[in-house]
């Protein structure tokens, strides 16, 4: 703020408190005059209505005067007055700041517990599944889902398959560097008639049949093109994030009109790395709790009942 | 009693109301036409690239602000959720400006870079795809209908009017930065640039 301006805003603000002072005093009543409750202003309506001309209520100019010495003192005490910072210095930005690193220091003690420990002594600790179901919650259900339950081109977490491993290092490697899974479009190399020679082969692997496609063909053409990632077996390899085509888990979809879009088109996937936004003990919370969600019972249980407290981790 | 000298001369009431009601305008809106603070654009903040700007249209156009606002306040139970609270310098070149009043659905000031490409198209063709008990609508003719470029130049010359510094190269580009461009991409592209200056602060 320019001193110019500084300048304008406080005379404008004296001014206006003055001028409510100068305008209570110019409307009081004159000393020594008394309330008659008979004077009217002279205007009549309707043949008898007249309006009484009394002064203001006391009561009234009481809470006027209180309200402008109310005034003075908050510009005193708060910024108001053009530049003047008040003698409390207190701004908005400054107290968002202040609460931001008290909340920060709780959450740094509440994490501080969790800090030394394993995910895998995680996934069996109650408080901790807590703090990572606020997490998930908080993080990870825009894409995932609120159960983990995933949507076609984001993974489903509870049903114990895993692309790039699922074990709790490759989880939490997963969410704190991110992934980047890239399937090539092969409809140019294949040409439509070996887009369906391959898709009647992967699809005859879980012993589905389609009415497209020579699957012997598309087997040679698996053997040339596919195996470098899926591997001979077609069970995929969670090095390169490669799905096992063996089971009937499908990330983008298992329908043939699907299965056959992957083929031809490519697919690419994205999970953002979180490292950097949330650091690591906010990160083997995730790994956690992300691998209760397909864990054994005795852990699912603890998850269950650690639905509503643990507030204080997001 | 004195009041009746203004009360019974309308002139003179019509003087003092004025006086009185310009104050707080004087006071609170004019000094900041004239602050760098909100005048100038905020380390980072640059102009909508045109397909950008088509976006913002889309957005404005779908009413998006209806149910979305655009200004994170400083309190923290907003940063915490969305990021660096918004500054007055973020919003130089919106004309009009997005901050919004409501929130049916969640703040955007900052949501540009915080899901993929891929998410946004899925999600605004039909949010419960990915997000099951969303209320929002479903936007599927974005992805089928294609940004009309004719006028994109049109719409860069008039923000250059109200002080956007477009140069007339961009102007002049802008009809074939968008052509054959759909409104889907538009609108991701005008997404995925909400907010992202505040990165690097």
């Amino acid at each position: 703020m320019t001193p110019g301006h500084s300048i304008f805003i406080i005379v404008l603000t004296v001014a206006n408190v003055a001028g409510a002072v100068w305008l209570l005093w110019w409307m009081r009543r004159a000393r020594g005059q008394t309330t008659t409750l008979t004077e009217t202003t002279g205007h009549v309506w309707d043949e008898d209505l007249v309006e009484l001309n009394n002064p203001l209520p006391r009561w009234w100019l009481w809470l006027f005067i209180i309200t402008v010495i109310f005034g003075g003192v908050y510009l005193a005490l708060y910024p108001g007055l053009g530049a003047w910072k008040g003698t409390l210095a207190w701004s908005s930005r400054g107290e968002h700041d202040a609460q931001r690193a008290a909340n920060a220091a709780r959450i740094e003690r509440s994490l501080s517990r969790f800090a030394a420990l394993s995910v895998a002594d995680l996934s069996h600790d109650s408080a901790a599944l807590n703090a990572g179901r606020n997490l998930f919650l908080n993080n990870c259900a825009a894409c995932h889902g609120s159960d983990g339950g995933g949507a076609p081109g984001y993974p489903n977490l509870t049903d114990g398959d895993w692309l790039w491993g699922g074990d709790p290092a490759a989880v939490a490697m997963t969410i704190a560097e991110g992934r980047q899974g890239v399937m090539p479009a092969w409809s140019a190399a294949l040409g439509n008639e070996g887009v369906d020679d391959v898709l009647s082969y992967v699809l005859g692997l879980q012993g589905r049949r389609v009415d497209v496609g020579n699957p012997q063909a598309g087997a040679e053409k698996f053997a040339q093109l596919c195996v470098a990632c899926h591997g001979a077996d077609a069970r995929g390899n969670p090095l390169l994030g490669a799905p096992n085509l063996s089971d009937p888990v499908w990330l983008h979809g298992g329908s043939a009109p699907a299965v056959r879009a992957s083929i031809a088109d490519g697919r690419g996937g994205k999970m953002p790395a979180h490292a950097g936004r949330l650091g690591e003990t906010r990160v083997k919370l995730l790994a956690a709790y992300v691998l209760s969600l397909s864990a054994p019972a005795d852990v699912t249980v603890a998850r269950a009942g650690a639905a509503d407290a643990g507030a204080d981790t997001r | 009693m004195n009041h009746e000298i203004v009360e019974k001369k309308v002139t003179w009431l019509g003087v003092w109301i004025a006086l009185v009601i310009s104050i707080g305008g004087l006071v609170e809106i004019v000094p900041l036409y004239f602050s760098s603070e909100t005048s100038r654009p905020a380390p980072g903040v640059k102009p909508y690239t045109a397909l950008a700007l088509e976006g913002r249209d889309i957005y404005i156009r779908e009413g998006c602000y209806n149910c979305h606002s655009q200004m994170v306040r400083p309190l923290r139970a907003e940063t915490e959720r969305y990021g660096h609270y918004s500054l007055a310098g973020e919003s130089v070149y919106d004309h009009p400006f997005q901050f919004g009043s409501k929130r049916t659905g969640p703040d955007l000031a900052r949501v540009g870079g915080r899901y993929t490409d891929e998410w946004h198209r899925a999600h605004l063709t039909n949010p419960r795809d990915l997000v099951p008990e969303s209320n929002m609508p479903t936007y599927p003719w974005l992805s089928k209908t294609l940004v009309d470029a004719n006028r994109t130049s049109d719409k860069l010359r008039a923000l250059r009017a109200v002080g956007v510094p477009y140069t007339d190269e961009e102007v002049k580009l802008a009809g074939y930065e968008v052509r054959d461009k759909t409104e889907m991409d538009a609108l991701v592209a005008y997404l995925q640039g909400l907010g992202t200056a505040a990165a690097n602060w």
